[in-house]
């Protein structure tokens, strides 16, 4: 089923521009696969060498943290919503 | 859940009770109330977009002691947010302008002023005085600092940052609660996430943030309502729109765990990979540079050289010098447009970003590939004058 990504503005510059992705996926662990798929450039922001999220990336699902939940294999229903949250700092 | 305030020496003379009277009538607040947040103390760290409205509003407040921590001159592009500062303060130390303008809105404050860097030596020091803990910092190592510091001392720590137009904002260190660390165990390599000053911000995004951090510090010292403990509310300014995310204490975290790993502060810039952080962003290897001027004496001398400049569209409509616009983040995929046999020279601003692509062009193959030192701005600074610098 199609569910919604949220794009963080600072990597929406590598996923097309775009605030929203709908991907079909049953878990967050594929949600975000076929997300990268979509969007290759992204990999590398959100997983490092070895496939694993980076830690100053967050994934919520709804407004959850899935570190809490059951990680990649969280299960998503269709009214759900992924929330990708980068660490930032702004400055000068 | 509240800071542990004590108010009982405190009072307030007519003409505070006549200043805070819009405050005294709410039962949220009373005289009671008005007396905690004279008899607090809170500490801002930095006085630029976020410590700005954050300042302003504590002090308008009646907060009685604020701990200002800035070593910053006031720069001329910080006055598109920096509310806090004026023209006729460019130049000058941004705490003594912010000194100045808080003590004439009012002068019931006592403000304590730290001209300094903060960093590990001088942290828990400053940190100790302070009942409340405000980070408007600009760095990543800084907040690792303050998070790590305000832990250590058991003082909350009112979180806020900004990206563009969009923001973040949180408590951390509270009793019970989670730190920064139990939501971002790490910080992003240096150069993944840009500044304001290369990704911009929306001048009146660190002003929504700044005052949704004053309220959660007065929130804190009246304790009324439902401080942001263990919740981070993500701002969408463009979209007006107000999201909150669960956070949670990790049990495992380094420093506020049940078994801390952390029990001092360490050096912040090693943990956030920062050498040098406020020099030119170079990349490890030697790559080639050339400066403005013998730039501008190849040009002028006839010489065949390729122009290449890696930033935005809207920066080139700024201004340009009529280079080849492919930027950065373009380049992997139009790299077939470049002739490798071709003198090829890059610029961006001010040359971090045309590193980076003289280095990646070096690594797809190119030869003869040099980055302009100090980029247009350099150029504008130096050769024609008549350039917009921004």
């Amino acid at each position: 089923m199609p569910i919604k990504v949220l794009i963080p503005t600072p990597l929406r510059s590598y996923a097309g521009k775009q605030a929203v992705v709908e991907v079909a996926a049953q878990t967050v662990g594929e949600a975000l696969s076929h997300l990268v798929a979509q969007f290759p450039d992204l990999r590398k922001h959100l997983f490092s060498e070895d496939g694993k999220l980076r830690s100053f990336v967050n994934v919520y699902l709804n407004d959850e943290d899935i570190r809490y939940l059951n990680k990649d294999a969280t299960p998503v229903k269709e009214t759900d919503t992924i929330s990708i949250v980068p660490s930032v700092a702004g400055g000068r | 859940m509240a800071v542990t305030i004590d108010s009982s020496q405190t009072t307030l003379s007519n003409e505070e009770i006549l200043r805070y009277s819009r405050h005294l009538i709410m039962p949220e607040v009373t005289m009671e109330g008005q007396k905690k947040l004279k008899a607090a103390r809170v500490l801002c760290v930095g006085t630029g977009g976020l410590g700005s409205p954050l300042a302003l509003y504590l002090a308008a407040a009646g907060v009685g002691t604020l701990g200002l921590v800035d070593f910053d001159v006031v720069d001329y592009t910080n006055l598109q947010r920096q509310v806090l500062h004026s023209t006729a303060d460019v130049g000058r130390l941004k705490l003594d302008s912010a000194i100045d303008k808080l003590k004439a809105l009012n002068p019931f404050v006592e403000i304590k002023r730290f001209d300094t860097y903060l960093n590990s030596q001088n942290a828990l020091e400053i940190i100790k005085d302070f009942d409340i803990v405000a980070d408007g910092t600009d760095n990543f190592a800084t907040r690792y600092l303050v998070n790590d510091a305000c832990v250590l001392s058991g003082k909350p720590n009112v979180y806020a940052s900004i990206f563009r137009f969009e923001g973040q904002a949180s408590i951390f260190g509270a009793e019970d609660g989670p730190c920064y660390r139990c939501l971002y165990p790490e910080a992003p390599p240096p150069g993944l996430v840009p500044s304001c000053a290369e990704g911009g911000v929306l001048g009146v995004l660190p002003g929504l943030l700044g005052v949704m951090q004053a309220t959660e510090v007065i929130k804190l010292i009246l304790g009324v309502g439902e401080p942001l403990i263990g919740r981070l509310v993500l701002v969408d300014a463009l979209a007006m729109r107000f999201r909150e995310m669960h956070i949670r204490k990790n049990p495992e975290c380094p420093v506020c765990g049940a078994h801390p790993t952390v029990t001092e502060l360490i050096d912040y810039n090693q943990f956030c990979g920062v050498r040098g952080e406020e020099s030119e962003a170079t990349t490890s290897t030697k790559i080639p540079e050339i400066p403005v001027e013998e730039f501008k004496r190849r040009l002028d001398s006839g010489e065949d050289i390729y122009v290449l400049d890696v930033r935005e569209p809207h920066e080139y409509q700024i201004c340009n010098i009529h280079g080849h616009l492919i930027p950065l983040g373009d380049l992997p995929k139009r790299v077939h447009e470049l002739d490798s046999s071709l003198e090829i020279v890059v610029h961006c601003k001010s040359g971090a970003r045309s590193a980076k692509a003289v280095d990646f062009l070096r690594q797809s193959g190119f030869k003869r590939v040099t980055n302009l030192t100090g980029g247009i701005l350099a150029w504008a600074d130096r050769i024609d004058t008549s350039l917009p610098k921004y």
